[in-house]
């Protein structure tokens, strides 16, 4: 057991790192995840879109146009355009629902009070747990459970029943695996997930290999690979602002840091997020400078997470490169410790993701 | 063999001691997947840094367990680090010293005194 944002959670289960790992990518892998905050964004006057429209000011997607029972990726931005936090937002019928980085979700609520306090009340989800269940079994496990699930596309989300109560379930993780979130009432929780692994084929899934599949997946860790100091644009997250928020949309800007992020969007960035595959086997991890010759003083980046891939079966990394050097295929050089590793930069994800895009 | 309360083991055989991480070690480190050796020739201090360990957790320091000069080290390990995790204490070893002073050997816990140390 690990201190992780406030709360005690295991690194590993004891399958171990390894075996979590390989079971979330071969069957199904299960995951608690409830240390993450879950808000609620209420709309004072009833209506979802007002809601939809306040959220906007503080966050560069668009969510106005976002379909009931959708569900999105999105960034809280600070007015320097940097990240505040990254988040998952999904519109319900009288609400709109988000899930929120544990360690940022006091700093989240006191911006969506100060932000948006006025046109909607922020409700801290107390009393919830939160599951997930990622793995190409995830499907068939969970829809013995709840056979709903299976009609539900990727981003999907939906309020459903089981055992009698309300569950809130989103067909999405971050495991770059098909896969389903949870939400349960505390007292249910912990039967819930005892009924998931009594499926056979799951296994419970710690920290530590939560973290190698983000990381195969391309996915950023709130904290290491983005922070208040990194732009959406050089994390290589314009894809988490949609066309009516940029230049030339319905809703061009109007959420804190539009200036500099619109203007990056259009010239670029003197940095950018790369995926960097080390040629050998020693792991470069955060904080490993990257150069751009075997000798030279030419620090060109930072590794910001990095450790080894099991599905790759080799080191891998990310971090950020000078613009310049930032294009796959690039030689740069790793240090660790005292010696200096070749590395090739890589697009990301190192790993193909499986998402469920369409129904069958 | 004789063990370390830095968790190595070491036996002696002529003066040279060959030097690996205990089971119990590899238990906490998970799976390993890399293993930086000394360089063949290198002069160790005593407490000094000779190794890293690579897991899927995290990189851990292993330590000369006496001073010496490194006369071999397990070139196994770089295409088969899970040596260590399968055998630590036989094929995955790491390094032989030759010791300065082999009569230091004698003053690490035996086996049972390791135990008892662990538990």
């Amino acid at each position: 057991m690990v201190p992780f944002a406030g709360y005690r959670m295991p690194v590993q289960y004891p399958a171990g790192i390894l075996s979590e790992h390989h079971v979330t990518r071969g069957w199904a892998g299960l995951f608690d995840v409830s240390h993450m905050g879950q808000v609620r964004i209420w709309p004072k006057s009833g209506s979802v879109p007002d809601a939809a429209h306040a959220l906007e000011t503080l966050i560069p997607s668009d969510i106005v146009g976002l379909a009931e029972g959708r569900q999105r990726y999105g960034l809280f931005t600070t007015p320097e355009g940097g990240l505040v936090d990254d988040l998952m937002i999904s519109t319900r019928p009288d609400h709109v629902f988000l899930v929120v980085n544990a360690s940022r979700k006091h700093v989240d609520l006191a911006l969506l009070e100060s932000g948006i306090g006025r046109d909607c009340e922020v409700e801290l989800v107390e009393g919830r747990s939160l599951l997930a269940i990622q793995g190409p079994d995830a499907e068939a496990v969970l829809s013995r459970l709840v056979p709903e699930v299976s009609a539900m596309n990727f981003m999907d989300s939906l309020t459903l029943t089981y055992a009698g109560t309300e569950i809130w379930v989103s067909r999405s993780g971050y495991t770059g695996e098909d896969g389903f979130e949870v939400s349960v009432p505390d007292e249910l929780a912990a039967g819930f997930a005892g009924d998931l692994l009594d499926q056979g084929g799951v296994l419970p899934v710690g920290l530590g290999a939560r973290d190698s599949l983000r990381l195969e997946a391309g996915l950023c860790l709130y904290g290491n690979d983005i922070d208040e100091t990194t732009s959406p644009v050089e994390a290589g997250l314009s894809w988490a602002i949609q066309k009516a928020r940029r230049a030339g949309g319905p809703r061009e800007g109007g959420f804190p840091g539009d200036t500099r992020i619109l203007a990056e969007m259009a010239e670029g960035t003197g940095r950018r997020r790369v995926g960097i595959r080390p040629l050998g086997r020693v792991p470069m991890r955060q904080g490993a400078p990257i150069y751009g010759s075997e000798t030279g003083d030419d620090c060109i980046g930072e590794v910001t997470s990095g450790g080894f891939g099991p599905t790759v079966g080799a080191p891998i990394a990310m971090g950020y490169v000078e613009a310049g050097f930032a294009s796959a295929g690039t030689r740069v050089y790793g240090q660790v410790r005292t010696r200096r590793y070749p590395a090739e930069l890589q697009a990301l994800p190192f790993v193909r993701t499986r998402f469920k895009k369409q129904k069958g | 063999m004789k063990f370390t309360d830095e968790h190595e083991w070491l036996s002696l055989e002529d003066g040279i001691a060959t030097v690996g991480i205990t089971e119990y070690a590899v238990s906490q480190l998970g799976d390993i997947v890399f293993v930086e050796l000394p360089d063949v020739g290198a002069e160790l201090e005593a407490g000094g840094d000779a190794a890293v360990v690579e897991s899927v957790k995290a990189a851990s320091d292993v330590y000369a367990p006496l001073a010496g000069v490194v006369t071999e080290v397990n070139e196994g390990l770089a295409d088969e680090p899970t040596l260590v995790n399968d055998d630590p204490q036989g094929e995955g070893w790491f390094f032989r010293i030759k010791l300065a002073d082999p009569s230091e050997y004698e003053g690490f816990m035996d086996e049972d005194e390791y135990r008892a140390f662990i538990s």
